[in-house]
């Protein structure tokens, strides 16, 4: 009687781990299948895209989407600009992050409480969209490029994140260091920034993605063309087809060559390969970093 | 006797010296820091003062000083005509479906993690893991990028549908309000719920393997290990996580909502954040927005303490 309900439970079991398996296969390939579609629509012959026939399998590979997209008017700027954000925003924040982690643990400093609460409650409030442009505006740093990065220098998340980090490291370190006579500054580059790598690589790799992403900004601060990100034209080309098309027809100088239709370049194959264009930097780092988003989020959790 | 007196004096001015060389120190450490801090008053706190264009009738470029002073005009406006009345409850009904539907479907990242971890190939899992979290790192406009390629008219999913003869004409997924909640409800779970998982997973691989062993040896199966030790074990991530979310139901992002919005769903998703900037930056009317924003502000805050507050009782901890 025992063995038949245990063989029942370990069918039932069996049963459980099929679809359990089957689900994660499915959701998986959701999750994946639309990257997938984009990539092998944007190398296949453009016609065949177009008529929708591209599902599974590339046809007629090409790459004249990306030379072509390369050509398009403010793609590249876009391109330098979003890169630009991503590196200058990356590593002041790094550095503010770690620098001011580290100085709140500094407890001879002039009403250190004080000054780390002065910091860390700007995470629990903001003033809104509204009057945040009207900041922006007041400060002329609408229409800059610093706009993208000075208002995010500081993130109390970030800081509070270092500072408990550098409360754990031995406290001899820097007694050392102090010893030896080192200043602050010094203590803060020889010593504690080579031990903080850890943490600080779990910051910049969220500060960069950040940075990579970011869409509102452009949005609502940059009228000035030369300043778009490629988030922010990715949306524009998505949502002109019709200047989009007529972008096309400049690039292509209107004629239609029928035994170039391959190549031809149509809004669709535009978007398409934008956004691989865009996603692809994400793509590359993520699997790399994994272990640092996910020591990330876990810090996060920590802290909550 | 003199001597003695001599020392003491000396001892004192010694100690002042120090404590002066001490204070001395901290001004200098506390320099060190103010470039950052002047950085925290330009874009954390001196926005605040934005708020104030809520009480004018703020129609830049005329500047504030020039503006009318009209005390609670806008605040009043939200309530008293019957249009903007009308719009602001709609616009509150979207804010609270979102924000309730993502709620209610909280508890999928903990079945997720619990279903993950049962898979036993390590390498498996890892695939499954990185892949379903891929979706979280790329921008709201990649999202809509992709739902254009795979729903709009002439997307994937429509071509496709065609072509085998189950649909005549296309189907409009994207250019209709037709169940728009439910729509932004499962991007949000295409996005998030891997991720989501991830914390849930950790929480998972922190259980004492020995429970479970004894949950064995006492005959349990699976599902009763599940219930019985897996899910207890998760409640207080999933608790942080419910009081976080239930503190910013009225912070739904504007990302998600203005990608997605067009002329035909415009009704049904507009949640407050893109109402604000539809308003503000569409409409140009600053001041109502600001009024808004103000308001959002004012009763998020509040919303934090309370849940704080009662996390402090329940649990004896508090979230922030």
């Amino acid at each position: 009687m025992s063995n038949i309900e245990k063989n029942e439970v370990t069918s039932g079991e069996r049963v459980f781990r099929v679809l359990n398996i089957l689900f994660f296969v499915i959701f998986t390939l959701i999750c994946v299948y639309p990257f997938y579609y984009l990539i092998i629509n944007s190398v296949s012959a453009n016609n065949l895209s177009a008529a929708g026939v591209i599902n599974w399998l590339p046809k007629k590979i090409h790459f004249q989407n990306y030379a072509e997209v390369l050509k398009l008017e403010g793609l590249p700027l876009a391109a330098l600009v979003s890169v630009g954000r991503t590196v200058v925003g990356t590593v002041l924040t790094v550095i503010a992050s770690a620098f001011l982690g580290f100085m709140f643990t500094q407890e001879k400093m002039w009403h250190r409480k004080f000054w780390y609460r002065f910091v860390v409650v700007t995470m629990y409030f903001n003033a809104g969209i509204i009057p945040m442009f009207i900041t922006m505006k007041n400060l002329h740093l609408t229409n800059s490029f610093w706009v993208y990065v000075l208002p995010a220098v500081v993130q109390p998340f970030n800081i509070i994140l270092v500072k408990t980090f550098v409360e754990s490291l031995p406290k001899s370190l820097e007694e050392a260091a102090e010893l030896d006579g080192a200043t602050t500054i010094q203590t803060f580059f020889k010593v504690i920034l080579p031990s903080c790598t850890p943490i600080l690589a779990t910051v910049a790799i969220f500060t960069a993605v950040g940075q990579w992403n970011s869409f509102q900004d452009t949005l609502i601060y940059i009228t000035d063309q030369s300043l778009y990100s490629l988030q922010y034209l990715l949306y524009q080309y998505i949502n002109q087809a019709s200047s989009l098309a007529a972008m096309v027809k400049n690039s292509t100088g209107g004629a239609l060559n029928l035994g170039a239709i391959a190549t031809q370049q149509t809004p669709t194959s535009i978007r398409m390969t934008v956004s691989i264009i865009v996603v692809l930097p994400i793509m590359f780092i993520y699997p790399m970093f994994q272990r640092y988003f996910v020591k990330g989020i876990m810090l996060g959790a920590v802290k909550g | 006797m003199q001597e003695a007196l001599n020392d003491t004096q000396d001892l004192k001015k010694q100690k002042k010296e120090k404590q002066r060389a001490k204070n001395r120190r901290g001004i200098r450490l506390f320099l060190l820091i103010v470039p950052f801090l002047i950085l925290v008053l330009l874009f954390s706190y001196y926005p605040l003062f934005g708020w104030v264009y809520a009480f004018f009738d703020y129609q830049p470029p005329i500047p504030l000083r020039d503006s009318q002073f009209v005390g609670l005009k806008w605040f009043a406006m939200m309530v008293q005509n019957k249009t903007q009345l009308h719009q602001i409850g709609q616009v509150l009904a979207n804010t609270f479906a979102m924000s309730f539907l993502n709620i209610l479907t909280s508890f999928l990242p903990v079945l997720f993690a619990i279903g993950l971890n049962e898979i036993r190939n390590k390498h498996f899992k890892n695939v499954i893991q990185t892949l379903t979290t891929l979706p979280n790192f790329i921008s709201w406009v990649l999202v809509y990028s992709i739902a254009f390629a795979m729903f709009s008219s002439s997307g994937m999913v429509n071509t496709l549908l065609q072509n085998v003869h189950w649909i005549a004409e296309p189907i409009k997924w994207l250019d209709s309000d037709a169940h728009t909640w439910l729509k932004m409800l499962l991007w949000n779970l295409w996005k998030g719920l891997g991720w989501g998982s991830i914390m849930y997973l950790a929480a998972i691989s922190g259980i004492d393997p020995e429970l479970y062993e004894a949950g064995r040896v006492d005959g349990a199966n699976r599902l009763q290990l599940i219930r019985h030790i897996t899910i207890p074990a998760l409640m207080p991530t999933y608790f942080v996580m419910l009081m976080l979310a239930i503190s910013n139901f009225l912070s739904n992002g504007m990302d998600q909502y203005f990608v997605f919005q067009n002329a035909f769903n415009l009704k049904h998703i507009q949640v407050l954040d893109l109402y604000v900037y539809n308003v503000g930056m569409g409409n140009n009317s600053l001041s109502l927005a600001t009024a808004l924003s103000m308001l959002k502000s004012l009763v998020s805050v509040v919303l934090l303490y309370v849940v704080n507050l009662v996390s402090k009782k329940t649990r004896g901890a508090s979230i922030i």
